[in-house]
């Protein structure tokens, strides 16, 4: 393409041309421009909005969705530091207090010089390797006060991201223990050859046989949904695999698509075998940018090996190609019809069901949506058949799971066991000692307490998508669900009024008990909170936004009672807090600008 | 002979493709609603329309009718959670009826009413919400904005024009206007857009118009919003 004197141009020209001119990726093109251009000019969104034919409106809103886009300059680096709860316990608001002072920038401010903007994200699945952050998308682990000093003069000398050193990005699959999955030698392609040899109906009558559970947490029969795709009117099938990984504390299919892409990507088109697809997309959270070359190198390999493409593997008619899509910063999209509504460059909200995706999927037409772990399970089915992997695990869970430890342990990473596994013999392997609690399935999981260790992960006792954090007895619960809590708040997508006001309302809550506010009061206002977004909520976040506050409210009561400092109702408004602005403003912090000593100001 | 389902005992017909709520609204029974309008399609976002169906809560604008259904509606825990939502709306807002054009015309202050909302019970968020006076004929005041989006939905799907829509994530969602200015001024929009006729409280302001009908005369003040639903007809005022 012949460049232009003018950046924003030319990015968007790429973009357009990269994309087609098809409107339904709208969300990759924006990503694109701001990679190109640091943020989303205006400049560019009028050129978008003539060349696609799209109401202004559409684009600004879908671009005001997404927490990695920016409509606002937010400097040259964009530094966000994982806030999981996994980060604060090593440290990562330190850090992010030193770097501000370093480059002498504001908290979720941009510098005056234009230069940088440092500020939180949602979890970004590097938990065992933390505290972590991003840089212009990019992943950086294992961060340090020394880390911290080279990055700002990398910053200030304005060294470009792709010079930095190469150990800054480097992540680690840290696998712990192998299994079947984690431990498969699986040859490209000798998956699938078992399934042709099978055919579409005999592969799909193997997944049914293998009782094969959505590994995305909720469990769902892989085989119904498989069979019930096939089954459905439609002009076209898509199958769609779920790589938007946001629930804090999960990283399993970081390595997976890391380490075994190709079992994932030839889960994909056994699917689309079996349910007779053309087209398939994996929907990667932009969190996982860095991964985005790689797999495309993947799927170019196999399209070279004739495993994806025309004729597969020589069977006349049965074409499939698959497409990365990148997620911008929305956990959300791990719904299954949020997701397909942001593939459709649409914002991340969860669809009304029925219908649900399986009839009425991506533009409309039958579509699987199956997390990563699944998919690539359904290859060691294929070739290994139905009925020995029902085999493995339990009677209700078939086969293995794969568990993403991080917290107080000496081994944290990825631990793959068969169904059944006690959380207690997890804690044994990963080196866990003088153990408080853990975090199952992450905030919208489940958290234990030592009496229920003996408790199995598998779908008859415990379900769970693979999170697996661990707290000691140094850890404050009660930090732990406000940490979660302000997790929530920051993910709703704000469609509908219990979870968009509700979490909002939630979080206050935790803070005004945080800020030495609290009385029995507030702890009958959080009851009262959790029965309306159970019972009210459009989607799963809605319903599940309380649980970290009712279970450590149950299990782990000392940590609130401490913070009910008055028996009577007290406002969470304080004087002196107020007051903070104003000190900011002057300068000021001397007992002249202060009316009482309060207790600790919320972070 | 039409199908029947049952809202809160009493038997209620519809036709295949009828929602619940629409269902009742043709029987004459009133289910608190905000961001459903007849002439839309559902949306189901405010969720005030929720009822109980088995053990299950449902938005009632967009779950289709089916016979043999028990609905319960009325009851006091749903007309509870009715209220404490009706709250949310009031606190993420700054809603100050005494001083609104809109006050006794508004659905949401109407609502509050015939939940028996005395309080906003919350603290108020008070969001910082600039008015849009730069058209000459309307005034936006995004303040009362409750995100029904049925601006938004007139726009699209009967002015054709897209004047309207939602930006922003979570309790930061706001409305937006088809301008790079992000004034409505610079908007193709007019005063006979069906998109500035459908608010629920009051963002779209008339600003040759005020206090028409005296405080004590308007819509709401004459009868209760719940009395406006009339058996066998679709009412101006759903």
């Amino acid at each position: 393409m012949a460049g232009t004197s003018d950046p924003v141009a030319d990015a968007v020209s790429a973009a357009l041309a990269r994309y087609r001119g098809n409107p339904h990726y709208i969300l990759q093109m924006l990503r694109e421009i701001q990679e190109a251009c640091d943020w989303i000019p205006p400049e560019a969104i009028d050129r978008l909005q003539v060349e696609l034919r799209l109401p202004r409106t559409k684009i600004e809103g879908v671009a005001g969705f997404y927490a990695f886009l920016y409509a606002q300059p937010r400097g040259l680096y964009r530094v966000l530091f994982s806030d999981n709860i996994t980060d604060r316990m090593l440290g990562n608001m330190e850090l992010l207090d030193y770097m501000c002072k370093q480059l002498w920038v504001e908290r979720g401010k941009t510098s005056e010089d234009g230069l940088v903007s440092i500020d939180t994200a949602s979890c970004t699945g590097m938990c065992d390797q933390g505290p972590a952050i991003l840089v212009n998308n990019y992943a950086i682990t294992r961060m340090t006060a020394a880390r911290v000093d080279e990055i700002c003069e990398l910053i200030r000398n304005k060294a470009p991201v792709s010079d930095w050193p190469a150990d800054y990005f480097r992540v680690d699959d840290q696998v712990q223990r192998k299994d079947l999955l984690l431990g498969s030698e699986l040859a490209p392609g000798a998956a699938l050859a078992a399934a042709l040899s099978r055919g579409p109906e005999g592969m799909l009558a193997e997944i049914k046989a293998s009782n094969l559970r959505g590994r995305g947490g909720a469990g769902f029969g892989t085989g119904l949904k498989w069979e019930a795709c096939r089954n459905a009117q439609g002009s076209a099938r898509y199958v769609v695999c779920n790589a938007d990984e946001g629930e804090p504390g999960t990283f399993k299919d970081r390595v997976l698509l890391s380490s075994h892409a190709d079992m994932v990507f030839e889960g994909m088109t056994l699917c689309a075998l079996a349910i007779g697809s053309a087209q398939g997309m994996l929907y990667l959270r932009g969190e996982y940018r860095y991964l985005l070359e790689r797999l495309n190198a993947v799927l170019e390999l196999r399209r070279r090996r004739k495993l994806l493409g025309d004729n597969i593997l020589g069977r006349p008619g049965f074409n499939f190609d698959i497409e990365i899509h990148l997620g911008a910063g929305a956990y959300i999209c791990g719904e299954e019809s949020a997701l397909i509504e942001s593939l459709e460059g649409k914002r991340g909200t969860p669809r009304n069901r029925p219908p649900f995706p399986v009839t009425h999927g991506y533009l409309g037409q039958p579509t699987v949506v199956n997390n990563v772990e699944t998919f690539a399970a359904s290859c060691l089915i294929a070739q290994r058949g139905g009925g020995w992997y029902a085999g493995i695990g339990t009677n209700a869970s078939a086969g293995t799971k794969i568990l993403s430890v991080s917290g107080d342990c000496a081994r944290p990473g990825l631990y793959e066991y068969p169904f059944g596994v006690s959380v207690g013999e997890v804690l044994q392997a990963c080196g866990a000692t003088d153990v408080q609690a853990v975090q199952v399935s992450g905030p919208s999981g489940i958290c234990i307490s030592a009496p229920e260790f003996s408790r199995r992960i598998a779908f008859e006792d415990i379900p769970t998508a693979g999170a697996f954090m661990v707290f000691n007895h140094s850890r404050d619960m009660f930090e732990v669900a406000r940490n979660f809590v302000h997790f929530f708040a920051h993910e709703s997508c704000g469609f509908c009024t219990p979870c968009r006001v509700g979490t909002s309302l939630l979080k206050k809550l935790m803070d005004k008990l945080n800020n030495g506010h609290g009385s029995p009061y507030d702890l009958a206002e959080i009851e009262n909170l959790n029965r309306i977004l159970q019972s009210m909520s459009h989607c799963g976040l809605g319903h599940s936004a309380c649980n970290p506050v009712l279970d450590t409210m149950a299990k782990f009561r000392p940590a609130y009672e401490k913070r009910l400092q008055h028996q009577e109702f007290e406002p969470a408004f304080d004087l002196d807090r107020a007051l903070r602005k104003a000190r900011q403003m002057t300068g000021r912090d001397d007992a002249g600008a202060h009316f009482a000593v309060t207790s600790g100001e919320t972070k | 002979m039409s199908a029947t389902f049952t809202l809160d005992g009493n038997a209620i017909p519809f036709i295949e493709g009828q929602t619940i709520l629409q269902a009742a609204q043709s029987a004459g029974k009133y289910i608190p609603h905000l961001c459903y309008h007849p002439e839309f399609k559902p949306h189901g976002s405010c969720k005030l329309c929720t009822v109980k169906l088995g053990a299950r809560q449902i938005a009632s604008c967009t779950t289709l009718a089916q016979a043999g259904m028990e609905v319960e509606s009325d009851t006091q825990a749903l007309n509870d959670e009715r209220r404490t939502l009706t709250q949310m709306l009031f606190v993420e807002g700054n809603h100050f009826c005494p001083s609104c054009e809109k006050s006794g015309d508004c659905k949401l202050q109407a609502t509050a009413y015939e939940l028996g909302m005395m309080s906003a019970h919350f603290v108020p968020f008070f969001p910082s919400r600039p008015v849009d006076a730069s058209h000459p004929d309307l005034l936006l005041d995004f303040n009362r904005c409750i995100l029904c989006s049925l601006c938004v939905r007139a726009s699209r799907d009967v002015d054709g024009k897209n004047v309207f829509a939602l930006s922003g994530r979570g309790i930061n969602t706001h409305l937006i206007v088809n301008a790079k200015s992000g004034r409505l001024a610079d908007t193709d929009v007019s005063l006979d857009d069906k998109a500035t006729q459908v608010c629920p409280v009051g963002v779209f302001l008339r600003k040759d118009r005020g206090f028409a009908v005296p405080i004590g005369k308007r819509t709401y003040d004459l009868k209760p919003i719940s009395a406006y639903v009339e058996a066998g007809a679709a009412s101006a005022k759903d």
